[in-house]
């Protein structure tokens, strides 16, 4: 499969990414280098073999319904570039 | 072409949040209400590193839904990965399930105009909740919460099978009952814990083909579900009559302004780019453990109502009202094994109980009377011990204290007189006393017996109780 500039676009705005028309360029060619690897697994006959969605198996770790071992305030919001009480700030997301 | 020649169309997806104490995949409480961000673990603010563990409570509650809703319940279903940014949303992925649910094919039955009708459920799933952001609190900023981030969502999503805005509301009503019934979710829309998207679109009568559909985002109440259900079906037709093309997009109701407006086009699947979540094996659920859940699982409001009507002889609105309330409808299902006569024991849930129980701010679930003191009270006024309305007075005091209703009674002296010699000895000083009136009686004027109850009952006072029942026995005896 080729890609197109477009794509790389589309894919940079779901990821909310601004790209410059030079690095538009380079994700293209970064992102068709990824895109051809899969292509060339896909050529691979897999007719028989069920689809591995996961790579561990068996041991499924469940936890009790039991509330507990939670953050303070101060910890939760260690990493926050700015805050107002106890939440996060950001700049507004809505018109 | 007006609107009458078409049909409209809706599908409902539900989101329901099941009642854990942790959150889906972490031990952070799910307690509603408290100070921002006091409900987190690494896990809930995404940070690098730290691992989903499954809640297994979520799991049986997921699998009580399905069963409840007749689905399949799938021993193996998968966990993936929906991808979208923003704030609320720390890891910049949700994870939920998609190409394996753990549910699918089921349905919701409900009535409408009285004749019962079905949608298809096509499947229901488990995923994890965002956090809040409120926009208003401060100028230039969005304030992001993630108490709410990782607290367990079932969303259960029926096929397009629903008709008009009446059906959406029963369809939603009647889903609403069964959850609460089988306590996995607490069927509140007002404080999101039952949030509805309808999806709408309209056809002409007879086709066979689905218009294009919107999805229309928040209905939190009933009634702002069907507004927005049947101002939407109103577009949809006025568009398509102009020659116009419906979109597919997702939009937001307004309430005040009674319109349904664009939010954003809706983006295709493909954007969300699914894919399976590598930090969660996939979620198997014995055989054992279905039929374990499916053994646990209570009595329906549906088939309580039938059987409230056909084997205790209620009418229906009776058995409307005590399914209303599951609690009331435990606490009634105990009591009529106490004291089998289901019609007294409804007008007393209706009458007294549901007076005291509103008075007090209490739940059915929280009475201190046992069901065998509730029985023991409606026989002793069955078998003549005490009249009704001692009755009522000894039950509210049951229902303050939580003391045996006998005891009250004796303690109290609140009995009736059994003592059939003084009560003769008090009849014939009150006729020997009235004679004119006596004569009156006997003459024609009946309605003088209530006269000489009344003096009965006064003379006797302080010398027991007697039932009214046999002092106007004792009277037409003697003055027949």
């Amino acid at each position: 499969m080729k890609l197109t500039v477009e794509q790389v676009r589309h894919v940079a705005n779901l990821a909310r990414l601004e790209l410059s028309a030079a690095e538009e360029g380079r994700f293209v060619e970064r992102l068709q280098a990824v895109v051809d690897a899969v292509d060339a697994l896909s050529k691979i006959d897999t007719t028989g073999v069920p689809p591995m969605t996961a790579p561990v198996h068996g041991a499924p770790t469940t936890r009790a319904d039991e509330p507990g071992g939670m953050l303070t305030t101060d910890e939760a919001l260690a990493n926050a570039p700015q805050k107002v009480g106890t939440s996060f700030a950001i700049p507004r997301v809505i018109e | 072409m007006p609107r009458a020649d078409f049909q409209v169309v809706v599908g409902l997806e539900v989101h329901a949040q099941l009642l854990t104490r942790a959150k889906l995949f972490s031990s952070a409480s799910t307690d509603f209400g408290q100070a921002p961000n006091t409900q987190t673990t690494p896990v809930c603010l995404g940070m690098p590193g730290a691992l989903p563990v499954l809640n297994e409570k979520v799991v049986e509650l997921a699998i009580r839904t399905g069963l409840a809703l007749g689905c399949t319940v799938n021993q193996r279903s998968e966990w993936s990965r929906k991808h979208y940014f923003y704030p609320d949303s720390p890891k910049a992925y949700q994870i939920t399930q998609w190409d394996f649910p753990i549910c699918e094919w089921g349905e919701v039955s409900f009535e409408v105009d009285g004749r019962l009708k079905r949608a298809r459920l096509r499947r229901i799933h488990i995923e994890e909740d965002a956090g809040k952001s409120v926009h208003d609190a401060a100028d230039g900023l969005t304030l992001i919460d993630l108490n709410r981030a990782g607290t367990p969502l079932l969303e259960l999503v029926s096929e397009p099978d629903l008709r008009s805005a009446d059906e959406a509301i029963e369809y939603l009503k009647a889903l609403r009952e069964i959850l609460v019934a089988i306590g996995v979710n607490d069927g509140n829309l007002e404080e999101g814990s039952f949030r509805c998207d309808a999806n709408v679109s309209v056809m002409r009568h007879g086709s066979t083909t689905l218009g294009t559909r919107c999805e229309l985002k928040n209905l939190n109440s009933f009634r702002f579900i069907k507004q927005a259900i049947e101002i939407e079906a109103e577009r949809h037709v006025e568009l398509i009559e102009r020659g116009g093309v419906v979109e597919q997009q997702t939009r937001l109701f307004d309430p005040d302004r009674g319109e349904t407006r664009a939010m954003r086009s809706k983006e295709d699947a493909h954007d969300y780019r699914y894919f399976p979540e590598p930090d969660l094996p996939p979620l198997l659920v014995s055989a054992e453990t279905i039929e374990a859940v499916r053994r646990s699982l209570p009595e329906l409001p549906r088939a309580k109502r039938q059987r409230y009507v056909e084997q205790l002889k209620l009418p229906p609105y009776d058995a409307q009202v005590l399914t209303a309330d599951a609690r009331l409808a435990r606490l009634f299902d105990a009591c009529v094994l106490q004291f089998p006569d289901a019609k007294k024991v409804s007008n007393w849930f209706q009458g007294e109980l549901s007076r005291l129980l509103n008075s007090s701010g209490r739940g059915a679930d929280q009475v201190k009377f046992t069901p065998a003191q509730f029985g023991a009270l409606l026989r002793a006024v069955d078998d003549g011990t005490i009249s009704n309305s001692t009755a009522k007075d000894v039950f509210a005091q049951v229902f303050e204290t939580g003391k045996d209703p006998l005891a009250i009674v004796a303690e109290q002296g609140l009995a009736q007189s059994t003592d059939l010699g003084e009560l003769e000895r008090v009849v014939d000083e009150v006729l020997a006393a009235n004679q004119k009136n006596v004569l009156g009686y006997r003459g024609g004027n009946l309605k003088l017996l209530g006269f000489f109850v009344g003096q009965v009952m006064k003379a006797m006072k302080g010398k027991g109780n007697p039932n009214p029942k046999t002092v106007n026995e004792l009277l037409v005896k003697k003055l027949g």
